[in-house]
């Protein structure tokens, strides 16, 4: 029933946008049936639309695109190249990976991104953590096990994006959230009670405070539609799950999206709509920006989180930094939160950075 | 420990042996290991009055367990802390009571009427004496809803039947009840309403926006019963679980402006205002004191729900069961948005009850909600919006007052529909879209007018 909406035009045997051609597919967002021209052009001219009205970049600027070799960040490399060269941006656009060193996933997944580096003419730059670090995701799991490696990950990650960027000079990074990501932050963050979270984690752009902004192109780009796309341009991705979170990838918040979205397809977009919408009073408290003592990077305690996860490592105290403990910045860790809704999460190694 | 989190359950006599067992087994080891019979025994006591044995399990925060009377009075203290601190109640009132004969609205009716038979008896002690307070009147409103959800004569009969049954068996002083069919809506407009009703949720393609729109219709039966007989408050039995699932429906529905408007204590948006004594009690605690106290349920009209609607109640069921407290998360979450000017009783009902009330009742700090009113609110729905709309009546502009939530999932897609839509609208949705918002712009600028007459303004 709740079809109908937008199922009727579709009958025809043309397609709805251009009435020339025969259809390809049905747009997932609208249950349009359009010809793969026409996709591509208002999947690409959205991207745009977002891009300009939201004035995520401006002239002149270097751009570190995060790229992960997976499907959602190929096609923000393309699309960005192609939109760059065709509405003359003006954009020095780069290639940031991080190499966590994880076998038989990130040295795959690297390999991709550097045929993209040469099929998108983008110049990459890789960090890792063994250079950053001293140790690599392996050598973390092989320590401290299966449990909360995510939390080490994540939290490295971070970093490892801002060096990486810092390293580049670059001025801002895009990375490729889409919009199922997006929703689903929002209804996790209603789930776990998180109302600073929740007012942030619909913006645009985040950390313009902080050493390097992030944006996200792809905030109203349904993730199917990315397949979609990535599939009829044959663009040239991997698609592994983490060989250390395999099961972190579907949720229950995942699955309710994927439901949600089979009956009403615009439920992504009202999703994200609420969060933007939400009475939220601006005077919620966010914690106070600092520098951490030992390495200099933002931080909201006297040593930034990589570096406590770290020490702990070093010292054989993986522990440390790590749920409700009296850790190095002498007072509660918040993190807990994050591990105890592990199970909720999807993307448990990659959405947490809102 | 995996006792604790399960659903509530009731140990009734029958199987307070099963339970016994099952804790004996559990619980063997240790106890054996230490001969620590002691502690055994104090794991099984309440954890209120710590003298008698726990029969009642709630989940939640520390897993709780009492006995029959605590776990009574506590949920009751819940009720009456809620009724307190916000004021819905107060002694000059004539409160409504939105009986849908299932358990929320059955707990509701219970605990309002115990209030006031506390009050009444209260009275009765200090009648001779000038301090003596009003009793508060109590009335019950039973929406008929077969003219959408289909049901022989005999099984509505039958669950009029029990329901007269149940408000009469409820303490005195005796309760009024009202009984009125979901097209009561319609009687002053024309004598078909029953037909117009239907050709209105036959129009609505949606299957949400249909059940929504029957919630609103629903609604608006009861704010009318409420006016018509003289009531001043409309109690409802919305309870946290059900709250928790309007928080996730209405965000995905993008309604996020208007989330914080209907999960208050109370809400004077409505002619009537509407209070919620129920929001922090859980469904499962009210279900156990519905079997505890064998409080009569009537169950008829009460589909499961289907579409959103019916996909988020499902996905609320499994992340209780996995923690407990998720639906308490939830509705804390939602209570920390702010909150709309309307979201507390009006200062004017407060001060109509004399003096003697004033000094009796507790001073709570009902401070007023310093936020930003809403631009004009849906003549559908009545959510406020963030975003001026015409207040123009006429159906061609009809569709942009309304709010974009109602436009996609209740009103017609062809703007050919639209008239025929609009005709078969109830009156009182007409003239909220004719004065509800010429309303709310007259208060933003009321400071300023001359006069108080709406003519010469």
């Amino acid at each position: 029933m709740e079809e109908s909406h937008g199922g009727d035009k579709a009958r025809s045997r043309l397609c709805c946008i251009c009435n020339q051609r025969r259809p390809a597919l049905r747009r997932p967002k609208t249950l349009q049936q359009i010809c793969r021209e026409c996709f591509y052009v208002v999947f690409e001219e959205e991207i745009h639309r977002v891009i300009v009205d939201n004035k995520l970049f401006k002239s002149g600027e270097r751009i570190a695109i995060g790229a992960s070799g997976g499907k959602d960040s190929t096609v923000l490399a393309y699309v960005m190249s192609e939109l760059n060269r065709r509405h003359n941006y003006g954009l020095d656009l780069f290639l940031l990976s991080v190499d966590e060193g994880i076998t038989g996933y990130r040295d795959d997944s690297l390999e991709t991104v550097k045929r993209n580096e040469v099929q998108y003419g983008l110049p990459l730059k890789v960090v890792s953590y063994k250079d950053l670090y001293g140790w690599t995701m392996d050598e973390i799991v092989k320590m401290i096990g299966l449990k909360n490696n995510c939390t080490f990950c994540g939290v490295f990650r971070r970093q490892a994006l801002d060096r990486g960027a810092a390293l580049l000079k670059v001025d801002k990074l895009a990375t490729g959230h889409n919009a199922d990501d997006i929703a689903e932050t929002v209804l996790l963050n209603i789930l776990r009670g998180d109302i600073a979270r929740l007012s942030r984690c619909t913006s645009i752009i985040t950390g313009e405070d902080g050493p390097i902004p992030r944006c996200k192109p792809f905030k109203y780009t349904y993730e199917k539609e990315i397949v979609m796309y990535a599939y009829f341009k044959k663009l040239d991705y991997f698609s592994t799950e983490c060989i250390y979170s395999p099961n972190a990838y579907r949720g229950f918040a995942r699955e309710f999206i994927k439901d949600l979205e089979r009956i009403r397809p615009r439920a992504i977009l009202d999703i994200i709509k609420s969060g933007e919408d939400f009475r939220i009073a601006t005077s919620t408290k966010m914690p106070e920006q600092g520098t951490c003592q030992r390495c200099g990077y933002i931080s909201s305690q006297k040593w930034c989180k990589a570096c406590v996860l770290l020490e702990g490592l070093n010292r054989g105290l993986p522990k440390l930094g790590i749920g409700r403990t009296r850790g190095i910045n002498g007072d509660r860790q918040k993190d807990d939160q994050q591990i105890g809704v592990k199970n909720l999460q999807s993307k448990a190694c990659e959405s947490l950075d809102f | 420990m995996a006792r604790d989190v399960i659903r509530v359950r009731v140990a009734t006599k029958t199987d307070s042996g099963d339970q016994e067992e099952q804790l004996s087994t559990e619980k063997k080891l240790p106890a054996d290991a230490n001969g620590d019979d002691n502690h055994r025994r104090h794991r099984m006591m309440c954890l209120k009055c710590k003298a008698i044995e726990a029969t009642v399990f709630t989940g939640g925060d520390g897993g709780g367990r009492f006995c029959a009377d605590c776990f009574r009075s506590n949920l009751y203290g819940k009720f009456k802390l809620a009724v307190t601190s916000n004021a819905m109640i107060s002694p000059t009132d004539k409160v409504l009571v939105a009986f849908s004969g299932g358990p929320s609205s059955r707990v509701a009716l219970q605990f309002v009427s115990e209030m006031q038979l506390k009050a009444q008896k209260n009275y009765d002690a200090t009648a001779n004496r000038d301090r003596s307070l009003p009793v508060f009147g109590v009335g019950v409103a039973f929406i008929d809803e077969s003219e959408i959800h289909p049901v022989t004569s005999a099984v509505l009969d039958k669950a009029v039947e029990d329901i007269k049954q149940i408000v009469f068996n409820l303490p005195q002083p005796t309760k009024e009840l009202h009984v009125a069919p979901i097209n009561h809506n319609y009687a002053t407009k024309t004598n078909d309403g029953e037909q117009m009703l239907k050709n209105l949720m036959n129009s609505v393609g949606d299957a949400t926006g249909k059940e929504d729109l029957l919630a609103h219709l629903r609604m608006l039966s009861l704010q009318k019963i409420a006016t018509e007989n003289g009531y001043t408050k409309l109690v409802l039995g919305s309870c946290t679980s059900r709250i928790a699932c309007h928080v996730l429906a209405a965000t995905v529905k993008g309604q996020g402006y208007s989330l914080a408007a209907d999960i208050q204590y109370a809400d004077a948006r409505w002619e009537v205002p509407v209070v919620l004594p129920l929001r922090d009690c859980q469904l499962q605690e009210l279900n156990v004191l519905c079997s505890l106290d064998s409080l009569k349920i009537v169950e008829i009209f009460n589909e499961p729900c289907g579409g959103i609607n019916g996909l988020v109640s499902s996905f609320v069921k499994v992340l209780q069961e996995e923690n407990p407290s998720r639906e308490c998360t939830i509705v804390r979450t939602a209570g920390k948005l702010t909150p709309f000017p309307f979201n507390r009783i009006p200062e004017g009902n407060v001060d109509d009850a004399d003096l003697v009330s004033q000094r009796r009742q507790k001073k709570f700090n009902l401070k007023p909600i310093e936020s930003l009113p809403p631009e004009s609110f849906c003549p559908l729905c009545n959510s406020p919006m963030n975003c001026y709309s015409n207040p123009e009546p006429r159906p061609q502009l009809f569709r942009a007052a309304c709010c974009p939530s109602c436009q996609y999932q209740i009103l017609p897609d062809e703007p050919s529909s639209m008239d025929q839509f609009y005709s078969l609208l109830p009156e009182s949705i007409i003239a909220r879209a004719k004065n509800g918002n010429q309303k709310w712009i007259r208060e933003k600028i009321q400071d300023f007018l001359l006069s108080d007459g709406e003519d010469e303004a």
